[in-house]
């Protein structure tokens, strides 16, 4: 006599076939309130600095951007915003490919070009941040220039 | 009064397609929409295929979409359906259709094996019952209510879109055993449950608490399990 062929469950204390999972996902919904919250306090840090404090709005051109990266304090400020900012919204984006992209070819082309992008925009924007010369231009008539 | 039911038929073996049809029935305000169904079956239109064992709620076989919620066609009575106008009933979505109301829920309760629905304990067998203190049964009192109606898991937009996902029933299945203090499998299941398809896909869109029929609160559920496993080293 057969079995009867019925699909039921494991039978219990029946060894678990374990997978090692990683705590990737975990880390990454970890990282999406950590840096959230840290963006909040860098961003608005950022706007207030730029738009509310001395002359305001009005004082932004070339000379302000080149007198606050002049000062490590802004260049860390600044770098820790672009690499929070841009690494969490490549992650809600990759979460969001996850959640919607159906197709696994899809998904691959659209992490593919998110990644490429996100790693374009750090690189680009750290290189920036660390060697910006205001001084490039050697008739630059700006004061951190002719003072030199 | 006089109540329109509009019901989504399908039956693969006369077309591929899925179509609307409406049957006039006569109800009560307080009737429920499992009688009009009841009633469209046996006396307008006996084709008409529909999951119900126990009709009260307890059994959870007639989840279905009304008015495109999730309920059980069991507790929701007419008059709350809005009678005025037709009473849409369509099947659950995110599990494949096999006949009108009836889906396959298999799917389901494979994810539902899958965290280990069962007491995990090692040792000897005590002599007598496991005992337990009335904070320690109350800890898990509100997943202990669930009937496996599946109306939670369908109404959540991450499984209709990815059918990979455990969906919330499974993790309200496995939240009842991972803080039960009887159990000791809860890392095998918080193991399962950190998988890329586990808790973490959960957007929190309250959708299955929303629907759940028997009141549990399924989204606090999923983040409990959220917090255990951040939580558990």
């Amino acid at each position: 006599m057969s079995a009867p062929s019925i699909t039921s469950i494991p039978k219990p204390r029946s060894p678990y076939k374990a997978r090692k999972t990683g705590n990737f996902e975990l880390n990454s919904w970890l990282f999406m309130r950590g840096s959230g919250l840290l963006l909040v306090v860098l961003v608005f840090g950022h706007l207030f600095v730029n738009l509310m404090v001395g002359k305001g709005v009005h004082a932004i051109d070339f000379a302000f951007v080149a007198g606050k990266w002049a000062n490590p304090f802004w260049q860390v400020w600044d770098l820790a915003m672009l690499w929070l900012a841009e690494l969490h919204g490549m992650n809600g984006l990759r979460t969001i490919i996850n959640d919607y992209a159906t197709k696994d070819t899809t998904r691959f082309v659209l992490k593919t070009l998110l990644y490429f992008s996100a790693l374009i925009v750090l690189v680009l924007g750290t290189l920036v941040i660390f060697t910006f010369d205001p001084c490039l231009d050697p008739a630059s008539t700006l004061e951190v220039c002719t003072n030199r | 009064m006089d109540v329109t039911i509009k019901i989504l038929r399908y039956n693969p073996e006369v077309s591929e397609d899925a179509t609307w049809e409406s049957y006039q029935v006569t109800a009560e305000p307080t009737d429920r929409v499992l009688d009009a169904l009841h009633k469209v079956k046996w006396d307008l239109d006996g084709s008409l295929t529909f999951r119900r064992s126990c009709a009260h709620g307890v059994c959870g076989s007639d989840a279905m979409r009304i008015n495109g919620k999730n309920r059980l066609a069991c507790k929701t009575l007419i008059k709350d359906v809005n009678p005025s106008k037709p009473i849409t009933v369509e099947p659950i979505k995110g599990l494949p259709v096999l006949k009108d109301l009836v889906v396959d829920m298999e799917p389901f309760f494979d994810a539902y094996r899958s965290v280990m629905p069962f007491l995990v304990t090692t040792g000897n067998e005590p002599t007598r019952e496991r005992l337990q203190s009335q904070a320690d049964r109350d800890r898990f009192d509100d997943t202990t209510k669930c009937i496996l109606c599946a109306a939670c898991t369908t109404s959540c937009p991450v499984y209709w879109t990815d059918g990979q996902y455990f969906g919330p029933q499974a993790i309200v299945g496995a939240h009842r055993f991972i803080f039960d203090s009887r159990d000791e499998g809860t890392d095998q299941r918080l193991e399962i449950l950190n998988d890329k398809e586990g808790v973490w896909r959960c957007r929190t869109t309250f959708n299955c608490t929303e629907a759940c029929p028997r009141g549990i609160e399924v989204t606090k559920a999923i983040q409990e399990v959220k917090r255990a496993l951040i939580f558990r080293r």
